[in-house]
């Protein structure tokens, strides 16, 4: 739906000077599109204008770098103070004597109950002895539902029906005590920010609790509000850190920005699905990629390891590494790939794929997959191992054997060739920045 | 009755961006600053940029072809234009005859169980008889949940075990609606992030699992959206349409944000017809979505 802000900026920087410094009104023609892809990501309008003003003066009279344009530059700029102003991934800090307790807190349907589990099941990994506790006995099944995936995860959790949030805290806590837990989870009912009455109760729950950490679970798809949110808690109830749920959509996540230039705390945790173990560490690289519409090449490489098997995976990635993949692998991973979403919008993470997306209606571009599919399946074992062989003739036969013409077939071959190349310009792991921002 | 709640739930609205618009639209003369500042309001309360836009495209014009100074004067106009953004022709309305078919849809976490037993009393209150299918089979307790509701409205509700299959949910619970002699039947879904392939597909396929018992159903196609959703909102919106036909929006928690503005983008980008708003935590905290009241209710004064 949207250009990604190299695009923009190339169009902006198209009638400029190539090298040099970047001038004044170069920066702040690009700086306005900076400012327009912020806001479309959602990102709060006054941390936007702070932004803009904090890269303005970084930008301006910067040399242009010989491997890159200026467009390149000023992205280069924008994203790293991006990434900065996202700040370090936080540690959960949990020192001092056990029981620890953590708090989740945040607005209804952000995730806090899934977010407890996914959390359990996270410190449990890292040895601890997590206990669920389920303090919102407002919400209808609230509790039922802690307790469905406590009961799969094999994890304890305490609740009671009835009773104030406040009693079963500190009833919790006695029994972790007694238990030899080591870490009290608290999930809490959803509240308003602006709610006195909820949030007062939020209050009294952390003075009884005194918890080690009360983290805001927040939507990643929250809007302009996320400012606002992120204040009321952090003045009322004093947070430590932030978990950003829904991640494994397609909202650029402005939303993480904002709440972390108001609250200043760390962002700890992303909720990237709805599977207990779909809780994974935040790289503020990568979020700053996505809040900029760049595309997400690392995004998608995990997602593609979380589709695929996972020791597939890791052959998958030595054969792109490596340049190796053939068309054999290739037809493997068709079958996988759908599993991971339509193609259009795995092409979206794909950096300069974004456009040529874009032009492809959804429909087609899935049916050109099946007809990729068709054509190598007509392909001899050989022929899929190494394309180079296919001549005229076995053209003639992979086009007639899948219902295709031989112009589809040399498409095809073409595209094959291409993606190839493009394998070779990435360097897993670390995205080597010219050749991702190259057009 | 309607109207005074959609006033109290756009408070915060009205006095946050909408009031700061009234305000500057309030006197004074049109001028570069005032486009500048009415433009900034409007993507602060989540209107978008694309729309935000569009809209002050519209109002400069009209404004440098009618010679008009005072911003009064654009006040009306953009009221008058958002109106229009938010107005469509009538939507599905519950027949007398046969099964009405509700499928309720959105993403993970917008409110579709409680805006599905707002419904539900909504259609009571008409004195319709609702049956309720608990299609969302996936998350831990949602059947529980929708039970409960079930339960506190006196509705029946159609559950299998967790983890079944929802087509067949449907399937039944169609079957029930038209023994039982249900005039209205809402469907709960699992909520499901519109990038999800395979779970929009699922979605498809329910819609034809309906279709396949009646008809016409279902009638109507429910989207709910959480309002303080920003631009993805539209994102959401454009997918579910093009999976399974969205024939309007229930936005939900509309009391919770002070800004409203997705409403506007929703309506101008996609043209998907809004048509309830969760106005509150209770049963009958639910409105029909007016485009005069909404836009009155976001430019009244106090």
């Amino acid at each position: 739906m949207f250009e990604s802000l190299t695009e923009r900026l190339q169009g902006v920087f198209k009638k400029l000077a190539r090298k040099g410094k970047l001038r004044e009104q170069d920066v702040d023609e690009a700086l306005r599109e900076v400012r327009l892809a912020l806001l479309e990501a959602d990102v709060n309008y006054q941390v936007v204008k702070r932004f803009v003003g904090r890269v303005r003066e970084r930008a301006v009279g910067v040399e242009v770098m010989k491997s890159l344009n200026p467009a390149q530059q000023v992205v280069k700029i924008v994203h790293g103070e991006l990434t900065t102003m996202l700040g370090q991934p936080g540690r959960l800090d949990l020192s001092g004597p056990s029981p620890h307790t953590i708090m989740l807190v945040g607005l209804q349907g952000s995730g806090k109950t899934t977010t407890a589990a996914k959390l359990a099941l996270h410190l449990r990994q890292e040895g601890q002895r997590p206990l669920l506790v389920a303090t919102d006995t407002r919400r209808p099944a609230a509790m039922a539902q802690l307790e469905v995936l406590g009961r799969e995860l094999e994890i304890p959790v305490y609740g009671e029906e009835g009773g104030s949030p406040v009693a079963i805290c500190a009833q919790a806590l006695e029994r972790a005590r007694k238990g030899a837990y080591s870490v009290a989870i608290l999930d809490t009912q959803g509240r308003l920010h602006i709610d006195q009455k909820l949030m007062g109760e939020l209050v009294e729950m952390k003075d009884r609790v005194s918890p080690d950490e009360v983290l805001l679970v927040a939507d990643a798809m929250t809007g302009q509000d996320a400012v606002r949110l992120a204040q009321e808690f952090h003045q009322q109830v004093g947070l430590t850190g932030l978990i950003l749920t829904k991640i494994d959509g397609d909202a650029r996540g402005g939303a993480a920005l904002s709440i972390r230039a108001v609250s200043g705390v760390p962002i700890k945790f992303l909720g990237t699905g709805e599977k207990p173990s779909a809780l994974e560490a935040f790289h503020p690289d990568r979020l700053a990629s996505r809040i900029l519409g760049m595309g997400d090449i690392l995004t998608l490489i995990e997602r593609a390891e979380a589709s695929f098997e996972e020791e597939e995976a890791r052959r998958v990635e030595e054969k792109l590494r490596t340049a190796t993949f053939d068309l054999e692998d290739f037809r493997q991973q068709l079958q996988q790939v759908k599993r991971m979403g339509p193609l259009s919008q795995l092409m979206e993470m794909i950096p300069g794929f974004a456009s040529l997306s874009r032009q492809l209606p959804q429909e087609v571009t899935d049916q050109q997959m099946k007809k990729i599919e068709a054509i190598i399946n007509s392909m001899t074992s050989e022929e899929r191992r190494n394309p180079r062989i296919i001549g005229g003739s076995r053209k003639r036969r992979i086009a007639r054997g899948s219902g295709t013409t031989i112009q589809e077939v040399n498409q095809l071959l073409g595209q094959f060739r291409q993606m190839q190349k493009l394998m070779k310009r990435l360097t897993f792991g670390r995205v080597d920045i010219s050749s991702i921002f190259g057009t | 009755m309607f109207g005074k709640r959609v006033q109290q739930s756009l408070t915060r609205t009205r006095h946050s961006y909408f009031g700061r618009i009234r305000g500057l639209l309030a006197r004074g003369e049109v001028n570069e600053a005032l486009w500048q500042e009415l433009e900034e309001l409007l993507i602060q309360a989540d209107v978008g940029v694309g729309t935000t836009v569009a809209l002050i495209e519209a109002l400069r014009e009209r404004v440098d072809k009618e010679g008009l100074r005072q911003a009064r004067a654009v006040r009306e106009m953009l009221k008058d234009d958002l109106k229009r953004v938010v107005t469509f022709s009538e939507s599905p309305r519950c027949r007398e005859d046969g099964l009405w078919v509700i499928l309720v849809v959105g993403v993970n976490g917008s409110g579709k169980t409680t805006s599905i037993a707002k419904l539900a009393r909504y259609y009571q209150d008409k004195g319709r008889k609702v049956l309720l299918a608990a299609a969302d089979t996936f998350r831990a307790a949602a059947i529980d949940q929708l039970k409960i509701w079930g339960q506190r409205l006196g509705v029946d509700v159609v559950a299998h075990q967790p983890g079944g299959d929802p087509g067949a949910v449907i399937y039944d619970a169609i079957e029930a609606g038209q023994a039982r002699d249900a005039e209205v039947l809402i469907i709960d879904t699992a909520g499901r992030l519109h990038t999800k392939y395979n779970l929009m597909e699922e979605l498809k396929k329910l819609r034809r699992v309906a279709a396949g018992r009646v008809p016409e159903a279902p009638q109507e196609v429910i989207l709910v959206l959480d309002a303080t959703t920003g631009q993805n909102a539209l994102t959401q919106a454009k997918y579910f349409q093009e999976a399974v036909e969205v024939t309007g929006v229930f936005v939900a928690k509309l009391d919770g944000t002070a800004k409203g503005g997705i409403v506007f983008a929703i309506a101008k980008e996609l043209g998907i017809p809004i048509q309830y708003v969760g106005t509150g935590e209770r049963l009958e905290d639910l409105a029909e979505f007016d485009a005069e009241e909404f836009v009155e209710g976001l430019f009244a004064e106090s």
